[in-house]
């Protein structure tokens, strides 16, 4: 089976598009991730359920008969006041204490919002359906869907413009300011405690354009969220906060591994493979640097 | 160990013997409360003693579960048959069989998780504070994911462990589970309450306070830490065997491999109880239970936004758990010698 990749070029260029389009997707998600944890230093395990709860605000236009492309315009919208309102309500009691608790105050509000969603919207899997067609690409032998392309370039145009915004804007220079020194940052002037909450905000906006572009592309469904928290991790570990080339070329590099694993391994294994490759991310890290007597910060 | 102590060790000894008699409508719940008990106190190992707070005990306990029934089932008749037949009688245990089932797949769900442990555990715990939590987080994870696309253990259908055989009436079931996981706990207890008399505890509490200096005091922290780790490995994956049993049904994300569920419930159970006690654990897990019987009855449904709200709560009002609480409240009980002018300083700083 796993000699049809070789053999049939065609898949593999298939899978190789496939993976680079969802890249595109998990780098946008991975972002945010960085932007909280260098901001703010906490690790946001409900991340990927903000991504789906995006997803289905977009779903929800659909039902309703509005496009859902439009999603990526709403959606961040109202996530970014359901950002603001989590900061409010339990974020900002966990910033400055150890990292552990927030991974486990973040786990509580994912168990939450899964099965909040779950009432709301029900344990199917939903697809907004877009209706953009598909692209045939040689002879006809690697289809792609047109929702996957539009995608990709709306998380382009988006990253685009929030490093815009971070580098010029007034907020940015202060989020920007308060991830090197908050100490410093607040005796200069700069509320630290806004500086959070516009920083999860925006963070959540950023999983709502996310999650509106997952439920054209792909499915969603309320159990969903884990998975793209891990992926978003793995991508900012690989990648290093603040480093925004290193967090597209690793999103990528994760799509084609994901689209790869799924063709040799088989689909019941992708989950898995992801968060097995994880764990050797994290240990192949530790052994490189335990050569310096180094660990991981 | 002073009277009192003996007097108390003996009272609960006493009362867990009798328990099954005198509320047999709860067996279950008890045995499954000893099963808590068991999981907190060794997660407690590692999140209290050690400082390595870890979601991955999950994997030991699944993997116990897996491994008990599969030997139970495989000493005496094809085990992949017998998860293709889903249940179906076609096989059946006789009552030694069942027994000497159970038993080698105890000894094997304990004593393989925990060379699991020591083997991934060089490469694990290397890793520090959030790093190692998320790695662990995606180990359990990709068990569960993977051992539900195996083939021979039931894949997504589940695997349903032999039914008890029919001897005894029918409470004997119950008793026999209760009594298995009684003494589960009985043994965890004394093995956990040996290890924290000795210096061992006192190493793993230098790891946690500082890694780095515990290493530059000449302490081989690695060795200490993978022993930590197989110990909990250990009690987890007979905890897991017994627990499979009791279920009597075995799926690979709902019951083996539920990070949702048992991965959170024993970080929470110790937390709410105290974080590196030994009692804190015991008294967490009974309180959670309590509190997890009476959501799941009366909030049938919401129980995970109630289990989400009490994660978050907890944890954001309540790290110290029950015991740091007392701790603080009367500090001469737990040994402490308090300065009385000090103590009311810092009272009206406050």
């Amino acid at each position: 089976m796993d000699f049809l990749v070789f053999q049939y070029p065609m898949i593999t260029i298939q899978a190789c598009l496939d993976g680079l389009l969802l890249g595109i997707l998990f780098a946008l998600i991975a972002y945010g991730m960085a932007l909280q944890w260098g901001v703010m230093n906490i690790i946001n395990i409900a991340q990927g359920d903000l991504v789906i709860l995006g997803g289905y605000i977009a779903y929800f236009m659909y039902l309703y008969g509005i496009h859902p492309a439009w999603g990526v315009i709403v959606s961040p919208i109202i996530m970014y006041f359901v950002g603001i309102a989590i900061y409010k309500l339990v974020i900002n009691k966990v910033v400055d204490r150890d990292l552990f608790i927030s991974i486990l105050a973040t786990f509580g509000i994912s168990i939450l919002f899964m099965q909040l969603m779950n009432f709301a919207f029900g344990a199917d899997v939903v697809l907004a359906n877009s209706g953009y067609g598909t692209t045939m690409l040689f002879d006809n032998n690697v289809v792609l869907p047109n929702s996957k392309i539009f995608s990709a370039f709306i998380s382009i145009v988006f990253a685009i413009c929030l490093v815009v915004y971070m580098k010029r804007s007034k907020l940015g220079r202060a989020i920007r300011a308060t991830a090197q020194n908050a100490r410093a940052a607040k005796i200069l002037g700069v509320d630290t405690e806004k500086v959070y909450a516009a920083t999860f905000g925006i963070n959540a906006a950023l999983c709502g354009v996310a999650g509106a572009l997952i439920s054209i592309t792909f499915t969603i469904h309320p159990y969903m969220g884990l998975p793209y928290t891990i992926r978003s991790f793995m991508i900012v570990i690989v990648a290093g906060l603040g480093n925004l080339p290193g967090v597209a070329m690793s999103g990528m590099g994760l799509g084609i591994f994901e689209e790869f694993a799924d063709y040799i391994l088989g689909t019941e294994f992708r989950i898995g493979s992801v968060f097995l490759l994880l764990v050797l991310i994290l240990v192949y890290r530790r052994f490189k640097l335990s050569r310096k007597r180094e660990y991981l910060k | 160990m002073n009277k009192n102590s003996w007097i108390l060790y003996l009272g609960i000894l006493v009362f867990g013997l009798v328990a099954p008699f005198i509320f047999p409508a709860f067996k279950v719940q008890l045995s499954i409360l000893c099963v808590l008990i068991v999981l907190a106190t060794t997660w407690n190992i590692q999140g209290g003693e050690m400082g390595y707070n870890t979601f991955g005990n999950i994997l030991f306990y699944g993997l116990g579960m897996y491994l008990c029934a599969s030997v139970q089932v495989g000493m005496f008749f094809p085990l992949a048959e017998w998860t293709e037949s889903g249940g179906e009688k076609t096989f059946v245990h006789t009552p030694s069989q069942f027994f000497q089932g159970m038993a080698a797949g105890l000894v094997v769900a304990a004593v393989v998780p925990t060379i699991v442990a020591g083997l991934i555990g060089y490469a694990i715990l290397g890793l520090r504070g959030h790093y190692f939590a998320i790695c662990t987080l995606g180990l359990g994870v990709a068990a569960g994911e993977i051992s539900g696309g195996i083939e021979i253990i039931g894949a997504g259908q589940g695997f349903t462990t032999p039914p008890f055989p029919n001897i005894g009436g029918l409470e004997a079931r119950g008793e026999f589970f209760y009594f298995l996981s009684f003494g589960a706990l009985v043994l965890t207890f004394i093995a956990v309450r040996a290890i924290y008399t000795t210096r061992f505890r006192l190493i793993l509490n230098a790891i946690r306070d500082n890694e780095d200096k515990a290493e530059a005091m000449g302490i081989e922290t690695m060795k200490y830490k993978i022993t930590g780790w197989m110990i909990s490995a250990f009690f987890c994956g007979l905890a897991g065997g017994i627990m499979g049993g009791l279920v009597g049904y075995i799926d690979s994300t709902d019951v083996a491999f539920d990070g949702r569920e048992m991965g959170v419930f024993m970080v929470l159970m110790a937390i709410l109880g105290g974080k590196g006690t030994l009692w804190g654990p015991i008294i967490g897990a009974t309180l959670f239970h309590f509190f997890k019987e009476g959501f799941w009855t009366f909030f049938l449904g919401w129980q995970y936004v109630a289990l989400g709200v009490l994660i978050v709560v907890i944890v954001i009002y309540f790290p110290e758990g029950l015991m740091g609480w007392l701790r603080e409240k009367y500090p001469e009980r737990f040994g402490e010698v308090v300065d009385e002018a000090d103590r009311k300083a810092q009272v009206e700083l406050k």
